[in-house]
C-alpha cells in the first residue's frame, strides 16, 4: 500500500518545522538566553520548512504519478475502553495537495519575513512562531482521525491567537486576538460536539472507519427528537469550519486579525488556517453527502458571506482589510462550493486563492513597507513607478483573484459558480445570485485598491496622520515620503508565488477537478448531488473553458467591475463621495459592519455579562450564601433564641417537663391507642 | 373492711403525688429533692408489689428487690454528688443552682 511513501519521510514533514520553531523559540529568544542570532534563527526555521516543502512534493509526486497511498497509525496515545486515540497519518491526493501549498506558502512567508520584520525586535520570535503554525497546520492536514485533526485546528488556534497579538503593546491587537480566540471557542464548540457525535455513534474517531459505517449513521436519529443524526453532525462539524473559515456570522474575527504582522495574515488569515474548514468539509464529504439539510445550510451560509462580506470590500480604506474582506468572501466561495457537492471544485478554489492571496497580502505587506508603514489608502497613489516588482505582481494576484481567464482564479471560481448553477438545492438559486454578483463586487473593490495604490496622483505626502500606528519607529534614514522598492527577500517570494497564481489553474484543472486525483478522498454520492457530473460534461479542455468565459456573464461582470472601479477612481474621482451622500444609510450599514461588532458586543456580550452577573448576584450571592449558607445558621439562630428558654438550670423546671411529658405519652397511650 | 388491690395501689399514687408535690414545692434544700425521688421510687415499689400478690406472680417482688437497690446506690452517688456541690458553693440551696442554663 505504501510502497513509495515511507513512514520517516511522512514523519519528518510536521517534524522539521517543528524542530526549527523550538530552536528558534528556545534558543533564540530571551527565554533561553538569546543564544541564537537572527540570521542563524531565519536560517534554521527556513531550512525546516524547505525540507517540510521538499518532501511534500516528493509525497505529492508519489501520490499523483503513482497512486501511492498511505494510511496507517503511527502511535497510540491511549485506549478507552474500545475508543483508541491515536496519531497517524491518511496520505492521498487531498492531504498531499494541502501538504504543498501549505509548506510553499509557508516558506515564502518565511523568506518574506526576513525582509518585512527586519527592523523588529520579536524577529526570532515571530519565525517560531510561524514555523510552530506550519507544524500544527501540516498535522492539521495529514491526520488520519478526527482527534489528531482537533489537535492541529486548536494548535493552528493558538499559534494563530500568538501571532494577531504578536505586538503585544498595542491595546488594538490584543483585543483582535482575543476576539479571534473567543469567536472561534464558539465554533469549536460545535465542532467538538460533531465529533463527540461522531465517537458515540460510530465508535471511532478513525476518518476510514467511521466513514465506513456513514450507512449505518445515515438511518439513525439523535436520540429523544426526530431529527438525522447525520444532519446534527454535519451542522455540528460546519459550525466548527464556520468559527475556523470565518463564515457568516462567526466570520467578525478574521478583519480585525489583520492587526497581526502582515506576513501572518498571508499565511494565516488568508492561505492556509482559515482554509482548514473548507479542507474539514471536503475530508468529511462521507457524510455531508448524506444529508441535504446541512448541504443547504453550507450553501446558504457561504452565500452570504461571499456577498456580503465583499461589500464590506468596497468602503474599507485599510490595504489590509480590503483583502482581508476579499478572502472572507473567497471562502464564502468555497463554502458554496461545498453545499453544491463540489468539494473538490472547493479544494481547487482553496488552492489557488492560496497562492494569489498570498500573493496579494505579501504584496500589501511590500507596499507597507515601502509607505513606511502607512496602511491606508487614500494616501498612496503612483506607487507602481517606485516599486515596479510589487506593482506587477499585485496586479498578476488582483487578475487571478477577479476571474480573468487563463488566470488560476477563474478557472477555479467560474467552476465554482457553474457548479452552484447546476445545483439542485433550495439554496442554489440564492447561492447563484450571490455569486455572480459577487464577481462584480470582488473585481470592483480589488481593482478600487489597485489604482488607488498603484495609479493615480501621489498623495503619500498629504496624509494627516503619518505614523500614527507607528509600532516600530523607523531609524533615522527614511524622513523622506518617498516609497522604495522592497529588497530581494520580500520580492522574490513575491515573484514566486505569482508564477502559481498565473499558472496552476491551468495545469491542474484536468486532473483536480475532473481526473480522480481525489478519487478516494472525496466523496460525492453522483445520483443526488449531479453538479460535478454536469460539470464534467460542460469541460472540454482549459483553454476551451477560458474561450468560452469571453461569452458568459461572470466575465463581464468581473470587466464591469474594473471598468467602473476605473471610471470612479481614475477619471472621475468625485463619483464615489456622490453615491456615499446619496446611499447614506447603506453606507453606514456597511462602515459599521452590518453592526455584527455591535450586536456582538452590546447583545451576546452583554447578555452574556447580565446572565453572569445575575447568576453571581441573584443565584450565588443571594440564594446559595444568602438562603442556603448564611440562612441555615440564622434559622439555627433564631431558634435557639427561643429554645434556651427552656433551659432555665431550675432542676425542678426540668422535672416537670418530664413528669408533663410523662403524663401526655400516658395520655396518648391509654386513650388515644 | 376488706383491704383490696384498688386501697394499695391508692396508697401508691398518694405517696407519687406527694413526692411529685415535694420535687414542686422543694425551693430550698437538695437532701428533700432526693427524698422526694426515693419516696417516688417507693410508691412504684408499693403498686409492683401489690400487683405480684393479687396476680400471684413472684416477679414482681423480685423486680422490687433490683428497684431497691438501685435506688440505694443512686442515693448513695446522689449524696456524694450533694458533698461535692456543697463543698464547692457552700449551698445545697435549690434555687442557687441554676448555672445550667441556656
Amino acid at each position: 500500500m505504501s510502497q513509495t511513501l515511507q513512514t520517516s519521510n511522512l514523519l519528518a514533514v510536521p517534524l522539521a518545522p517543528l524542530v526549527g520553531s523550538v530552536l528558534a523559540g528556545v534558543f533564540g529568544t530571551h527565554f533561553g538566553g538569546n543564544w541564537l542570532g537572527r540570521r542563524i534563527t531565519h536560517s534554521l526555521t527556513i531550512l525546516g520548512v524547505l525540507v517540510a516543502f521538499v518532501l511534500s512534493m516528493q509525497t505529492l509526486w508519489s501520490v499523483a504519478a503513482d497512486g501511492a497511498r498511505f494510511n496507517e497509525t503511527l502511535y497510540t496515545w491511549m485506549v478507552v475502553g474500545s475508543l483508541k486515540m491515536e496519531i497517524g497519518f491518511l496520505i492521498d491526493g487531498l492531504t498531499a495537495m494541502m501538504m504543498c501549498v501549505v509548506t510553499f506558502v509557508s516558506l515564502m512567508v518565511h523568506i518574506y519575513t526576513i525582509g518585512y520584520m527586519e527592523e523588529d525586535e520579536g524577529y526570532n520570535r515571530f519565525f517560531s512562531y510561524i514555523s510552530l503554525f506550519t507544524f500544527s497546520m501540516l498535522m492539521l492536514v495529514m491526520s488520519n482521525n478526527m482527534l489528531q485533526l482537533f489537535f492541529g485546528w486548536e494548535a493552528v488556534g493558538l499559534v494563530s491567537y500568538l501571532l494577531i497579538g504578536f505586538w503585544f503593546n498595542k491595546p488594538t491587537a490584543i483585543f483582535a486576538n482575543m476576539k479571534a480566540f473567543l469567536v472561534n471557542r464558539v465554533g469549536d464548540f460545535g465542532f467538538i460536539l460533531g465529533i463527540g457525535l461522531i465517537v458515540a455513534f460510530a465508535g471511532t474517531l478513525n476518518y476510514t472507519e467511521a466513514f465506513a459505517k456513514s450507512a449505518d449513521l445515515a438511518v439513525l436519529n439523535l436520540p429523544g427528537t426526530d431529527w438525522m443524526l447525520v444532519t446534527v453532525i454535519c451542522i455540528c462539524l460546519f459550525i466548527g469550519a464556520m468559527g475556523k473559515s470565518a463564515q457568516f456570522p462567526l466570520h467578525v474575527w478574521l478583519p480585525d486579525s489583520m492587526e497581526g504582522p502582515t506576513p501572518i495574515s498571508a499565511l494565516i488569515h488568508a492561505a492556509t488556517m482559515v482554509t482548514a474548514g473548507i479542507f474539514m468539509v471536503a475530508r468529511m464529504s462521507p457524510l455531508f453527502e448524506l444529508s441535504d439539510t446541512a448541504l443547504n445550510l453550507v450553501m446558504a451560509i457561504g452565500a452570504i458571506t461571499a456577498l456580503f462580506m465583499g461589500f464590506l470590500g468596497l468602503i474599507q480604506n485599510d490595504i489590509k482589510r480590503v483583502v482581508a474582506y476579499s478572502t472572507l468572501s473567497q471562502l464564502g466561495y468555497m463554502t458554496v462550493a461545498l453545499g453544491a457537492s463540489a468539494y473538490s471544485v472547493a479544494v481547487f478554489h482553496l488552492m489557488t486563492h492560496a497562492f494569489f492571496k498570498a500573493l496579494l497580502f505579501l504584496g500589501a505587506g511590500s507596499v507597507i513597507m515601502g509607505m513606511h508603514h502607512n496602511q491606508d489608502i487614500r494616501w498612496m497613489g503612483g506607487v507602481r513607478k517606485y516599486m515596479p516588482i510589487t506593482w506587477i505582481t499585485s496586479l498578476l494576484g488582483s487578475l487571478a483573484l477577479i476571474g480573468t481567464p487563463f488566470f488560476s482564479g477563474f478557472y477555479s471560481k467560474d467552476s465554482i459558480i457553474e457548479a452552484v448553477a447546476e445545483s439542485t438545492l433550495p439554496a442554489a438559486g440564492f447561492a447563484h445570485f450571490a455569486v455572480l454578483a459577487g464577481v462584480f463586487v470582488t473585481a470592483f473593490y480589488s481593482f478600487r485598491m489597485y489604482f488607488l495604490v498603484f495609479h493615480g496622483p501621489e498623495r503619500y505626502d498629504q496624509n494627516p496622520d503619518a505614523h500614527h500606528d507607528d509600532h516600530h519607529a523607523h531609524d533615522g534614514g527614511h524622513h523622506d515620503h518617498t516609497p522604495h522598492e522592497s529588497p530581494w527577500v520580500v520580492t522574490v517570494p513575491l515573484l514566486l508565488l505569482a508564477i502559481p497564481s498565473v499558472v496552476i489553474g491551468y495545469f491542474t484543472i484536468d486532473a483536480m477537478l475532473f481526473g480522480d486525483f481525489f478519487k478516494d478522498a472525496i466523496f460525492v454520492n453522483a445520483d443526488k448531488h449531479e453538479a460535478m457530473h454536469e460539470l464534467g460534461h460542460a469541460y472540454h479542455g482549459a483553454i476551451a473553458m477560458a474561450m468560452h468565459a469571453f461569452s458568459s456573464a461572470p466575465f463581464w461582470l468581473a470587466f464591469a467591475g474594473v471598468v467602473s472601479s476605473y471610471y470612479m477612481y481614475m477619471i472621475n474621482p468625485s463619483v464615489p463621495a456622490a453615491i456615499k451622500r446619496a446611499c447614506m444609510p447603506i453606507f453606514t450599514l456597511f462602515e459599521n459592519k452590518y453592526y455584527m461588532d455591535w450586536i456582538n458586543e452590546n447583545i451576546l456580550a452583554r447578555g452574556a455579562r447580565a446572565l453572569g452577573t445575575g447568576l453571581w448576584k441573584g443565584g450565588d450571592q443571594s440564594v446559595i450564601d444568602g438562603g442556603i449558607v448564611n440562612g441555615s445558621w440564622k434559622l439555627v439562630g433564631a431558634v435557639s433564641v427561643v429554645t434556651r428558654q427552656l433551659q432555665s438550670g431550675y432542676l425542678y423546671h426540668y422535672a416537670l417537663a418530664m413528669i408533663v411529658g410523662v403524663f401526655l405519652l400516658m395520655t396518648w397511650f391509654v386513650w388515644l391507642k | 373492711m376488706n383491704i383490696t388491690l384498688g386501697h394499695y395501689l391508692t396508697v401508691g399514687a398518694i405517696l407519687f403525688a406527694l413526692s411529685v408535690i415535694g420535687i414542686f414545692l422543694n425551693r430550698k434544700n437538695l437532701i428533700v429533692l432526693l427524698m422526694a425521688i426515693e419516696l417516688m421510687l417507693l410508691a412504684v415499689n408499693m403498686n409492683f408489689v401489690a400487683f405480684s400478690h393479687y396476680l400471684g406472680d413472684l416477679h414482681g417482688q423480685i423486680f422490687v428487690f433490683f428497684i431497691l437497690t438501685v435506688a440505694a446506690a443512686e442515693s448513695a452517688i446522689g449524696l456524694a454528688i450533694l458533698v461535692q456541690l456543697f463543698r464547692n458553693k457552700s449551698s445545697i440551696n435549690v434555687d442557687e443552682l441554676n448555672t445550667l442554663k441556656g
